[in-house]
């Protein structure tokens, strides 16, 4: 860390990290890697169980409702103002971070409780969306829904399917909010001020986007396909 | 982070000290009072969370090693009543034989506690952790702390799947694969019970104690080097275990998903591996998902899985076959670039497991090619092995024949590897003895074999003490004996046609001329069994009354774990941390018997 970086430095010759980055930060990245794969698997699970499928339901179809709008048919109107809160909480976090790396703690604090204002708004929506279904009876085992062809639904692949993964990144979504709330608490006390750098900011920055970039997939396997 | 500030930020948790940075204070300033609970319970310390994992890796060891004396008494004796099994089993062995339910919970927790608690996280667990910051050249982890939550979680999983065994229904039996329908189902086998469900949140603990040990392992070695320890001059084990930490976090996630959908099938009424099943004559209402799905996802881990195990064996044996055939270690690249290889096409062969459950054909035919192509670099490494104690000046300990006896069994059991990869041999040979004996000599053995040399090499490092060397060489004859004697007659039987897997062959009258075979097999498994209780004895002994170390480097090794003290306190080196200026292997260079890699390169030195 305090070797000073002369231009014949060697990298890789131990004594320093060779990326020029913190252990923690490292761990991260390769922890974003592998959980990459956790939601790989199940995505992939899913693609191969629906490509053997003879019938699927419609996503406009199903996903057509929003909140206190009764019968009108606004397909996929709601999750895509999900969509777009938790890419503006994306934003606000790299405005946090940025805030960060200038020493600014108001500022830092400021977005970060931006941030945790959008997930939760996500996990509420993700909330009514979930109560919405339960309503009109999907649930795990349970897949109310006709296939697009008009057909009645041979399996419950796509209800079981559709919770478990949206489950899954809602969970982490969550774990994303705890995390950062842990961090403003932080930030508010001046812990990082005080360290000299906001280096955890950064690090819980990289999980959020992690999790938005998953939702860009999750979104894009059940809503849009 | 450097190194320095590792052991700060730890003194801060501990006590809330605070120090200043980079003003050049040495690791042995560190006077804490150190309590028993601190010390030994919850530590820090990676070279004690590295004896916690070995011990409690022993111990699971012996359970789980007694458990296949239990099943080969019942395959090596299938009329004999042995009333003593009552006393200790209950209802499972009425009297005095232990019951088919009994049999394949036996057969499974053997599997899982050997794969995963002993070879996974006793042998790589105690390893990297003693072995990657002493070699490497670094006070301790990248994060103690989580070092120390993976030795938790690990305890934590081993906590639940112990006391899987004493449920009322049994644990899990339906073999450490746990395949759906069977595992899906409590219906379908009382294993697949509430035992069942401690299996799987036992592993889902496991995989995040795997997790956190791994990511740690990876950023020590990227970030935590000391002074000249480039890449290309770190020791072999350190590149073993940095791969084997690479497959864990890859490949783990994929199995912690299949559990999560094996969860919710058995308890959320969904049908991610159920379809058209018929239980007791009753039809499931399932429908539309498959079995094969979860034999992917168990696989793409499973296979990866077997490499985590041996390539850590591997590398201690690269290590002590240099140090005591007093050559450097032959083919150095070679080496790493046959790990890398491994662990690239551990990713890519895993469908051989699968070739008889329906596989198209032609994709299999890109699995053989695959799977054979894995030849290719454990035979590299084979070569280099034999290469390197070829004309060696051999200094026959028990950590030197372990080594050998490592080669000797990979050999024996990568050969029958080859014939397993061909899926038209397959055919015949899936799920038979056969399989049985490939994977224990080729996976079992040859790790235990790793995970003993590195024992007893590494003893003195742990202790300060050697352990007992007669008894060692006695432990490894009637081991290496022993273990070919069980295995290899194993193939015939595959051969013939024999399953793996059944509680009773009696009533096919084709295997009942391997009735004595197997109570000879039973018979040897008994004799090893009670060995490495011998070596349990041995091990313990020697923790209190070993003979003494009287000089830090008492193999006369290049690497950097000699040069501390004989019992290094946390921080490793009092003092700065020694500068690297050559690679591990210098033995019999210039006619000096070893150089240490602390020692700077003369303008007159030959070059390797
Ligand atoms: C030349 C290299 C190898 C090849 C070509 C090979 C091939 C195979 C094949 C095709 C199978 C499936 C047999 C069946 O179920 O029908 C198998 C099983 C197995 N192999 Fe290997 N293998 C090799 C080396 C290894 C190594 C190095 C290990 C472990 C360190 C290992 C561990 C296992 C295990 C644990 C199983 C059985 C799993 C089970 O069904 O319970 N193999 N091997
Ligand atoms: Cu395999």
């Amino acid at each position: 860390m305090d070797n000073a970086v002369t231009a014949k430095k060697k990298w890789w010759s131990g004594g320093h990290s060779p990326f020029s980055v913190s252990y923690g930060k490292l761990m991260m990245w390769y922890f974003l890697i592998s959980d990459a794969f956790t939601f790989g698997a199940l995505l992939i699970s899913y693609g191969t169980q629906r490509f053997m499928a003879q019938a699927w339901p419609d996503p406009n179809v199903v996903f057509h409702s929003f909140p206190l709008m009764g019968h009108a048919n606004l397909p996929l109107v709601f999750v895509s103002l999900m969509t777009f809160i938790l890419i503006m909480s994306s934003v606000t976090m790299v405005l946090a971070v940025h805030a960060g790396h200038h020493m600014d703690q108001k500022a830092t604090a400021r977005w970060l409780i931006l941030t945790i204002i959008g997930g939760i708004m996500f996990l509420s929506c993700q909330a009514w969306e979930w109560t919405h279904l339960h309503e009109v009876g999907a649930w795990w085992g349970r897949n109310p829904f006709p296939n697009h062809d008009g057909s009645a639904p041979l399996s419950t692949n796509f209800t079981d399917f559709f919770f478990t993964i949206t489950g899954f990144h809602g969970l982490h979504v969550t774990s994303g909010v705890v995390l950062n709330i842990i961090v403003l608490i932080n930030v508010l006390k001046g812990t990082y001020q005080h360290r000299g750098h906001y280096e955890m900011v950064e690090k819980v920055g990289l999980y959020w986007h992690f999790v938005d970039l998953v939702w860009v997939f999750v979104f894009t396997c059940f809503y849009l396909l | 982070m450097s190194n320095e500030a590792t052991l700060h930020n730890q003194d801060l948790m501990h006590h809330g000290v605070e120090h200043g940075h980079g003003n050049g204070h040495d690791g042995h300033d560190h006077h804490h009072e150190e309590t028993f609970i601190s010390k030994y319970v919850f530590s820090m310390d990676h070279k004690m969370i590295a004896k916690q994992f070995l011990i409690t890796g022993i111990i699971w060891a012996i359970i789980g090693a007694f458990f296949s004396v239990l099943f080969r008494l019942q395959l090596g004796y299938p009329d004999a009543t042995f009333p003593w099994l009552e006393s200790i089993l209950g209802h499972w062995a009425e009297g005095g034989r232990i019951t088919a339910e009994a049999y394949y919970a036996l057969v499974t927790m053997h599997g899982t506690i050997l794969v995963f608690f002993v070879l996974t996280a006793g042998l790589s667990g105690t390893f990297s952790n003693l072995l990657i910051p002493l070699q490497v050249g670094a006070r301790d982890m990248a994060s103690p702390f989580m070092n120390m939550l993976s030795y938790w979680f690990f305890f934590l999983a081993s906590c639940l799947m112990m006391s899987s065994l004493f449920v009322q229904t049994g644990p899990a039996s339906g073999g450490w694969t746990s395949y759906p329908p069977l595992s899906a189902l409590g219906d379908a086998s009382i294993g697949s019970k509430i035992g069942m469900d401690l299996w799987l949140m036992s592993m889902a603990i496991f995989v995040v104690s795997s997790l956190l040990g791994s990511l740690n392992y990876i950023s020590t070695i990227l970030n935590m080097r000391t002074k000249g320890m480039s890449m290309t001059k770190m020791p072999l084990t350190i590149w073993a275990f940095f791969f084997t930490a690479v497959l864990g976090v890859l490949s783990f996630p994929v199995l912690l998903s299949g559990f999560v959908l094996l969860l919710f099938d058995r308890h959320g009424g969904t049908s991610f591996y159920l379809s058209e099943i018929f239980v007791a004559g009753k039809v499931l209402p399932n429908e539309g998902g498959s079995a094969i799905l979860y034999q992917h996802l168990f696989w793409f881990l499973g296979h990866p899985e077997v490499y985590i195990i041996i390539l850590p064996a591997m590398g201690i044996v690269s290590e002590i076959l240099a140090v005591s055939s007093r050559k450097p270690i032959f083919g150095y690249l070679a080496m790493v670039g046959s790990i890398f290889a491994i662990t690239l096409l551990a990713f890519l062969v895993w469908a051989h497991h699968m070739f008889v459950t329906g596989l198209n054909p032609f994709l299999g035919a890109f699995f053989v090619l695959l799977t054979l192509l894995i030849a290719v670099p454990s035979a590299i490494k084979v070569f280099n092995w034999i290469t390197t104690i070829w004309r060696g000046n051999i200094r026959f300990t028990p950590a030197s024949l372990f080594s050998i006896g490592f080669v000797s069994t990979f050999i024996s059991g990568g050969l029958t590897g080859i014939w397993l990869g061909n899926s038209a041999i397959d055919i015949h040979l899936h799920d038979t003895m056969f399989v049985i004996a490939h994977f224990h000599i080729v996976m079992g053995v040859s790790a235990f074999f790793g995970m003993f040399a590195g024992i007893y090499h590494w003893f003195p490092k742990l202790y300060g003490r050697y352990m007992n060397q007669t008894l060692g060489f006695i432990h490894f004859w009637i081991t290496l004996v022993g273990a070919y004697l069980i295995f290899w007659p194993m193939h015939y039987m595959g051969m013939a046609g024999m399953p793996r897997r059944y509680f009773d062959y009696s009533n096919w009258q084709s295997f009942n001329m391997f009735g004595g075979l197997n109570e000879f097999i039973s018979f040897v498994v008994i004799i090893v069994f009670a060995t490495q209780l011998l070596f349990v004895f041995n091990f313990f002994y020697s923790i209190f009354k070993g003979r003494k170390l009287t000089t830090p480097n008492p193999w006369e090794a290049t690497t950097l774990e000699w040069t501390t003290p004989i019992n290094p306190g946390h921080g490793n080196w009092p003092g700065e941390i020694p500068e690297v200026h050559r690679w591990a292997y210098d033995y019999s260079k210039d006619g000096k018997d070893f150089i240490p890699q602390t020692v700077p390169v003369s303008p007159d030195e030959s070059k390797h």
